[in-house]
């Protein structure tokens, strides 16, 4: 996977030399940050084996309540508030899914149209707007030459790989994604730590609602659609497993990057976003079908 | 018997995977009418042999002779126009449709055959007439998944000769019976070979070979090593040529005498299932549980591990009342549980090694959550060592791993928790003669450092050569404890079948 990214770079660039500008490369980074985010709780939700269809409504969701706090009580209230209210949607998940037993794939379907419902509700369906000035730097602005969000996304993979790979909580994913039945049987509280894991999703959907409304300068109810499902594809595309027990964040940041690259790449080529579209379904099911080969192989 | 022309002749099969010679040179024939044992160790080649037989896999090299003729099978279903059926371990019956609709899968009796319309009187009547062939008492129009096991069993042999099949080989096709069921099964045997059906049968169960089979092709380390009558060789000589070395013996047991008690079961009862149970345990002390399948001894043991809730009656671990309401509770007792089913229940197969082994005791080796890896699998690495885990590194992944040593990863993971009560429900299913004998030892070593072991299994040998005390158990109630001199098979036989001491 690593060998496809750099030879799309390479073709890319060669194509059109604009691709390695910095400017292009802080574009993409940047874009690639809001489905970075999603992607890492997805990651923790398809670990464990099961789903999360909600983290693109939420992004709209986070941005209507984020927008409508900061105006009401302020910036740092209202970015609070939009995190806060993913990882609330979250638990909301969690406990239909580890408390109710319905399964995670109708759970976060439900919150999926259930959020876009109450985003809507919220705004009235119309964009907030007259958000503060310095609330622009959060998604306009660098660190260095480095975008912002580019550097929140950086953060954040480097929390959740530790997440995964050195803590508790993270064995026990990849444990209940493996064998649900044997976790159960070695002592895992299974319940709770599903829980956690679509909080752990919720919350990185909140973040990148945040910056997302930072970005587009207002809380807006109709950010994020089909979001969710790029957001799978990113997990499965690096080599996760759908149902769950292999992969990691290695996995999904190759993901990430071949879709954040390839977009940003045709476009600079000049091909139609409709024939993008076409592009991205098959390098989906193509990745998969390499990785299932390569197994079957053994 | 053997003098009639074969009707399946293997010569010289190859068959290579990346860096394994899966088979080397092996040959096999089989006659009509005869019931071939395929022998050998986990690992030997038999899954490989029989899925070349019935089209899974190509073979790299040799040729494959059906009725004289050279044929080639390159999928299932050239097989199953061949005349071969294969009945897996997993069943392929498909759960929600009848046993009718089973077996003419796709072969229904039409109406109107341009509309496809099923003949569904055909059908039914069609049904009962292979089911009688084989003097089977099954509804055609029961639901297949309201049907037991063994009943399953049989609807997939009847299958089997609805297709014609002149060969069907049945891999570990007791794994999931009770002795009675058995007894069944080799009746449908015997009727299979009289209409000169032949059977290829795979099992670790020596004693059933010997009951059932005329000849026996035994592989080891995927060459073919011998093809003998069954009548006039020994259990032992069969062994010898599976494990190329004599196993003295099959039960070491490491002389331990029962001291104080570790574990008492009082009343036990979960409405419809477990009646009053109680017994006993002391350290280094082994109790076999006996009993049919059925006889609810692993929901027992579940129902002490925490996994399965109770309505009443009490555990007491060194004679102080304990709460175990969760497999998490248990741990913190000490109490441990080797599942059943091993794949389903007991192994992460896509984890590796190491994290299979530290799985239960994580608590260990972190401290607010955080892990120590490093001190994790040195950890690991002792087990393996100790244990004798046969893996080429801590890293590789249960999956790749035998039957043996895979139940010895998932024995490791228990070790690690400090249990002292250990619940072995079937320890050796599945697993190879070398492999049992592993898990044996190490059953008696835990017992001889003072645990205390349950051990249910539906192997008559194993529970008479490795208890010291025996319960035997039927619908959920205990209804027999024998010490180990005075039980039999017979004695416990009876006792499960019908009730009484």
């Amino acid at each position: 996977m690593p060998a496809v990214i750099v030879a799309l770079a390479i073709v890319f660039g060669s194509i059109n030399p604009n691709f390695w500008s910095a400017t292009n490369l802080a574009n993409v980074s940047r874009q690639m940050s809001i489905l970075a985010l999603l992607a890492l709780g997805q990651t923790f939700a398809i670990l464990s084996g099961g789903i999360d269809l909600s983290v693109g409504s939420l992004l709209a969701l986070v941005s209507v309540i984020c927008a409508q706090q900061m105006k009401n009580f302020g910036l740092f209230e209202g970015i609070t508030a939009g995190i806060v209210a993913g990882g609330l949607a979250g638990l909301v998940n969690g406990l239909i899914i580890a408390r109710a037993r319905v399964p995670p794939f109708i759970a976060t379907l439900g919150m999926l149209v259930a959020a876009r419902g109450a985003a809507l509700t919220l705004s009235g369906g119309l964009p907030i707007a007259g958000l503060p000035r310095e609330f622009l730097v959060l998604g306009a602005g660098y660190i260095g030459p480095v975008p912002i969000p580019t550097v929140i996304a950086a953060v954040a993979f480097v929390l959740a790989h530790g997440i995964l790979r050195r803590t508790r909580f993270g064995r026990y994913v990849y444990a209940m994604g493996s064998n649900e039945e044997a976790a159960v049987l070695s002592g895992i509280n299974v319940a709770n730590y599903k829980m956690l894991v679509y909080i752990t999703s919720g919350l990185f959907a909140g973040i990148a609602g945040v910056i997302l409304t930072s970005r587009v300068i207002s809380g807006q109810p109709t950010l994020g659609e089909v979001q969710e499902l790029y957001s799978i594809a990113a997990v499965v595309i690096g080599g996760g497993r759908i149902s769950g027990g292999v992969g990691g964040i290695g996995t999904t940041l190759m993901g990430v990057l071949v879709l954040g690259i390839l977009g940003n790449g045709l476009n600079l080529v000049q091909v139609s976003s409709y024939i993008q579209n076409i592009v991205i379904g098959v390098i989906i099911v193509g990745a998969v079908y390499v990785d299932l080969a390569r197994e079957r192989r053994r | 018997m053997t003098d009639a022309s074969p009707f399946l002749q293997l010569q010289a099969i190859v068959k290579r995977f990346p860096g394994v010679l899966a088979l080397n040179n092996v040959g096999l024939d089989v006659v009509p009418g005869e019931v071939h044992a395929l022998l050998g160790e986990n690992g030997a080649g038999k899954s490989t042999l029989i899925k070349v037989i019935s089209g899974v896999y190509r073979p790299d090299a040799g040729t494959i002779q059906i009725d004289g003729r050279p044929v080639d099978i390159r999928t299932p279903h050239d097989a199953q126009a061949l005349g071969i059926s294969t009945i897996y371990q997993e069943f392929t019956l498909a759960a929600d449709m009848t046993v009718a609709e089973n077996i003419f899968l796709g072969r229904e009796p039409l109406r109107v055959r341009a509309l496809s319309i099923v003949d569904r009187k055909a059908l039914i009547r069609q049904t009962r007439d292979v089911l009688g062939s084989l003097d089977l008492q099954i509804d055609p129009e029961a639901t297949v998944k309201h049907l037991g096991v063994a009943q399953q069993q049989m609807v997939e042999i009847a299958k089997a000769l609805s297709l014609d099949a002149r060969l069907i080989i049945m891999d570990e096709p007791t794994a999931t019976l009770t002795s009675h069921e058995i007894d069944r099964l080799f009746e449908a045997i015997a009727r299979l070979k009289q209409r000169q059906v032949a059977v290829i049968y795979v099992s670790h169960r020596l004693d059933e070979v010997k009951a059932v089979c005329d000849r026996a092709t035994i592989l080891r380390d995927g060459t073919f090593v011998a093809a003998v009558p069954v009548g006039s060789t020994t259990i032992d000589e069969m062994i010898r040529l599976m494990v190329g070395r004599d196993l003295k013996d099959k039960f070491p047991k490491v002389k331990s005498e029962p001291r104080e008690e570790m574990l008492r079961v009082e009343e036990l009862t979960r409405k419809g299932v477990l009646h009053g149970i109680s017994f006993n345990v002391r350290r280094g002390e082994i109790v076999g549980i006996a009993g049919l399948v059925g006889s609810k001894r692993t929901e027992t043991a579940r129902a002490i591990f925490g996994a399965d809730p109770i309505d009443s009656g009490r555990i007491l671990l060194r004679g102080t009342p304990v709460s175990v309401r969760t497999p998490g509770d248990a741990i913190e007792h000490g109490i441990a549980l080797v599942p059943e089913d091993r794949k389903r229940q007991g192994i992460f197969a896509t984890l590796s090694v190491w994290e299979n082994v530290v799985l239960s005791a994580l608590r260990r080796f972190s401290r607010k959550g955080i892990l120590d890896v490093r001190r994790e699998k040195q950890h690991a690495q002792e087990f393996v060592a100790s244990l004798r885990i046969a893996t080429p590194d801590l890293e590789k992944r249960v999956l790749d791993l035998s039957g043996g040593n895979q139940q010895k990863v998932v024995i490791a993971k228990w070790l690690n928790t400090n249990a002292e009560v250990f619940l072995f429900d079937e320890p050796t299913r599945g697993i190879d003669v070398g492999g049992k004998i592993e898990v044996y030892r190490l059953m008696g070593e835990l017992i001889s450092r003072g645990a205390a072991i349950v051990m249910i299994s539906s192997e008559l040998p194993e529970i008479l050569g490795l208890s010291d005390r025996i319960l035997v158990m039927r619908e959920g109630r205990i209804c027999g404890e024998f010490d180990r001199a005075d039980a039999t098979e017979e004695n416990i036989l009876n006792c499960a079948l019908r009730g009484a001491a």
